[in-house]
């Protein structure tokens, strides 16, 4: 067997096996029509060889499988195409150097956690002084000056800082996701934004575990950072779009 | 002389417990002539004020709203309630009701003496009393009669946002082997100057803290008890601009554990140092005399700070919680004294680090329940590691006697768990706290070795971070942002309106008497 990129399936150890792993729960007691049930889901998910290699019931009629089964379903990897944060990501120097050099004045960043999200994890991570996994915040950066406003920031409050501090990006921070509330968040901050005619005078940034930067764009954000990015990642684009747009 | 196992001078230990005591009796007395609406609303609850006027705004509230609008606050609501009682007739839940429809006005009685007010609170004050009273002793009969989990207490929590669901995960998880269910609150709740009323079935990553969400819960744990012969405890948190109102809620329904911190909503919700501070003293009294165990939040400074370099303001934490607890008479039996198992997984011998802070923090508080929390910081999505980084903790956990084991999720970072999420975690942590039943009893450190030098290092920098405290005063100490790097103004912050100096027709009986119960 040959790789075939517009054929992509999974690979357990051998190619194209479509070889899957998978875990649920049934609200089911657990039987043997119960572990049927679980096969029976397996096919109709597009699984061939349903495998039920372990299941427990957790309480009374709720069932746990873990499984495995060989995908029938492949996709073509060639017609790919994924929106993406259009920036080179540079050190903590070069980002210096660079603000240093083409903006000529340290570049306003402030940043929070918004509404009532509480978690302050995301927004440290990429604003603390010592950073996160051994990329440095933006407090570290000459060229930056930093302010994190911690967590459950009215949109007000925050835009009312912005404008105080003469803000050139704003950074929003969402973790909690549970029924959508980080979307309505983000987009009153994106509303009041233009009404106070200033979305086109920042660059605005979300991030968080379910952040893409698709979802940024299409709720009218500048650039949106997921999972496994830092401090690093977001700097360079900042200062290359505060250059580029010559904000 | 208490033997340490890390070669812990017991003295160092004492002198720091010392310089905390000074910090606590510093802002005790500080704050001692102050009260808060948040106190005053739980006045109200104590003496049987409960329910909504047509806008659903819970009576405590519009009662204590009425009484800071005509500028009577100083005197503090009991003192107006027992004046409008003698003048008119009726109970306190009455006289709330009709202060709601405008039909009285508090300030308008003419005083009565004060000796007759207290007379005619009493019964009130008496019936609440006995209330919680009962409650503590039918917790303590159930765990007689039925038996309890043994240390560590297994702590899951639920957080579906609808207190039915929660019911359904609460008992599932009773039944897994949970010890402790602690219901999450919605986001956002502890900046709320007000407790919703009644049962609620929408809430985002977690369920509201209601009296009536208390009581369908601790219903529903009792027969789980029964059914698994267990004792189960409930959980909530009582923190926020709410918290000694929560605490009267939980005292009256019959909750087990608390969180409860002096520091954390001035921290990490930018709640006014003053208003939070008073408000801990009244609601810790309220939690000491239910029986509640109350957790400390020393875990959160964790997330923002490096388990490493600031372990030490961990340990300062604990001290001063401890003091403040002690002044308003928690006995250290009920002190769920947290930190938290939060080092980065890639340092070189970080469990050893992690062993060390652990045992030293357990023989420094030997009688405390502690609190250990689980990874978080450091939980990426990837499942198969977050379930070894709990594994971990969860060794740690077992072989230094922690008291509550909050269990960590492999999920965390994905999702609030799913059912099996949580049963995993609860085989995770049995089957450790099983197979290394004894480790404790028979494992030694080496002199000088890695474990005691770290423990003897942080006790040190505690020591001279709490110096430094006493020197400065806690409240110029959190302007300073001496704990988690954050720093808080003493009169900056969420609910300083609501703080209100004593006049000297004010009083407090519950203080007191439940002072004199114990």
């Amino acid at each position: 067997m040959t790789l075939d990129l517009t054929k992509i399936k999974p690979y357990g150890d051998t190619l194209n096996d479509g070889k899957t792993q998978i875990s649920f729960t049934l609200p089911l007691p657990c039987n043997d029509e119960a572990i049927e049930a679980a096969k029976q889901l397996l096919l109709k998910m597009g699984f061939e060889n349903p495998l039920v290699v372990f299941y427990k019931e957790l309480t009374d009629g709720y069932t746990f499988f873990n499984c495995y089964g060989n995908c029938t379903h492949d996709v073509d990897f060639t017609k790919i195409e994924v929106p993406k944060v259009e920036s080179t990501t540079w050190s903590l120097e070069e980002t210096d150097t660079f603000v240093k050099e083409k903006i000529g004045r340290p570049i306003v960043v402030v940043g929070a956690s918004t509404g009532t999200d509480a978690h302050t994890v995301g927004i440290d991570a990429i604003m603390n002084m010592k950073g996160y996994a051994g990329h440095y915040g933006l407090e570290r950066y000459e060229m930056i000056e930093a302010y994190n406003l911690g967590s459950q920031v009215p949109n007000e409050d925050f835009i009312k800082k912005a404008i105080e501090l003469n803000a050139d990006a704003l950074l929003v921070s969402q973790t909690v996701t549970q029924k959508d509330v980080h979307v309505k968040n983000l987009i009153e901050l994106v509303e009041m934004l233009e009404a106070e005619r200033l979305r086109n005078k920042i660059l605005l940034i979300c991030g968080g575990p379910r952040i893409t930067h698709e979802l940024a764009k299409e709720l009218g954000y500048d650039a949106g950072f997921g999972m496994n990015s830092y401090a690093d990642d977001v700097a360079s684009f900042v200062a290359q779009e505060i250059a580029r747009r010559n904000i | 002389m208490q033997n340490s196992k890390l070669g812990l001078d017991f003295s160092k230990v004492e002198k720091a417990k010392k310089t905390a005591q000074r910090i606590a009796e510093s802002v005790q007395k500080q704050l001692n002539n102050f009260t808060t609406v948040a106190v005053e609303r739980t006045l109200c609850r104590l003496i049987g004020i409960d329910g909504v006027d047509e806008n659903c705004v819970p009576l405590p509230n519009v009662l204590v709203e009425a009484i800071q609008e005509a500028e009577c606050l100083s005197d503090g609501v009991l003192y107006l309630i027992g004046n409008a009682m003698i003048a008119t007739g009726l109970t306190p839940q009455e006289i709330a009701e009709k202060v709601a429809i405008d039909e009285i006005d508090l300030s308008t009685f003419p005083r009565c003496a004060s000796q007759d007010i207290e007379k005619a609170l009493k019964p009130y004050v008496m019936q609440c009393i006995e209330r919680i009273k009962s409650n503590r002793q039918r917790r303590e009969k159930m765990i007689a009669d039925i038996g309890e989990g043994t240390k560590p207490y297994i702590y899951v929590i639920v957080a579906t946002g609808n207190i039915y669901e929660d019911v359904v995960q609460a008992q599932a998880a009773a039944r897994q082997g949970a010890d402790i269910i602690a219901v999450i609150r919605t986001t956002g709740q502890s900046l709320l100057d007000y407790v919703p009323y009644g049962a609620t079935t929408e809430g985002f990553g977690g369920t509201y803290a209601t009296q009536e969400n208390f009581r369908i819960m601790r219903k529903a744990l009792n027969e789980t008890g029964l059914e698994v012969g267990r004792y189960i405890r409930l959980c909530n948190y009582c923190s926020g601009l709410c918290m000694p109102e929560i605490a009267a809620m939980g005292a009256l329904e019959g909750l087990d554990v608390m969180l409860n911190d002096a520091l954390y909503g001035i921290l990490f919700r930018d709640i006014n140092p003053q208003r939070t501070l008073i408000d801990q003293y009244f609601s810790r009294i309220i939690n000491g005399f239910a029986g509640v165990i109350i957790n400390t939040g020393e875990d959160n400074y964790l997330t923002t700070a490096d388990a490493v370099e600031e372990a030490h303001t961990v340990l300062a934490s604990d001290l001063i919680n401890e003091q403040l607890a002690l002044l308003a008479g928690i006995p250290e039996e009920q002190m769920g004294l947290g930190h938290a198992f939060e080092m980065n997984p890639d340092l070189e011998n970080g469990f050893l680090y992690e062993l060390a802070q652990a045992q030293m923090t357990r023989e420094i508080f030997p009688k405390a329940p502690l609190k250990y929390m689980p990874p978080t910081k450091f939980m990426t999505g990837n499942v198969f590691r977050g379930h070894i980084q709990n594994a971990l903790f969860n060794v740690i956990s077992v072989w230094t006697g922690q008291g509550i084991q909050l269990l960590g999720m492999l999920t965390e970072a994905v999702h609030t768990p799913f059912m099996s999420d949580r049963y995993l975690a609860i085989e995770n942590a049995k089957y450790i706290f099983n197979n290394l039943h004894n480790i404790g009893d028979e494992i030694t450190y080496k002199t000088d070795g890695i474990i005691q030098k770290r423990a003897q290092k942080v006790l040190e920098n505690a020591i001279f971070l709490l110096e430094k405290v006493e020197h400065e005063g806690l409240f110029s100490a959190l302007e300073k942002g001496i704990f988690a790097n954050v720093k808080r103004s003493k009169t900056g912050g969420k609910g300083l309106d609501g703080v209100c100096e004593k006049s000297e027709n004010y009083s407090n009986p519950f203080i007191e008497l439940i002072k004199h119960f114990v």
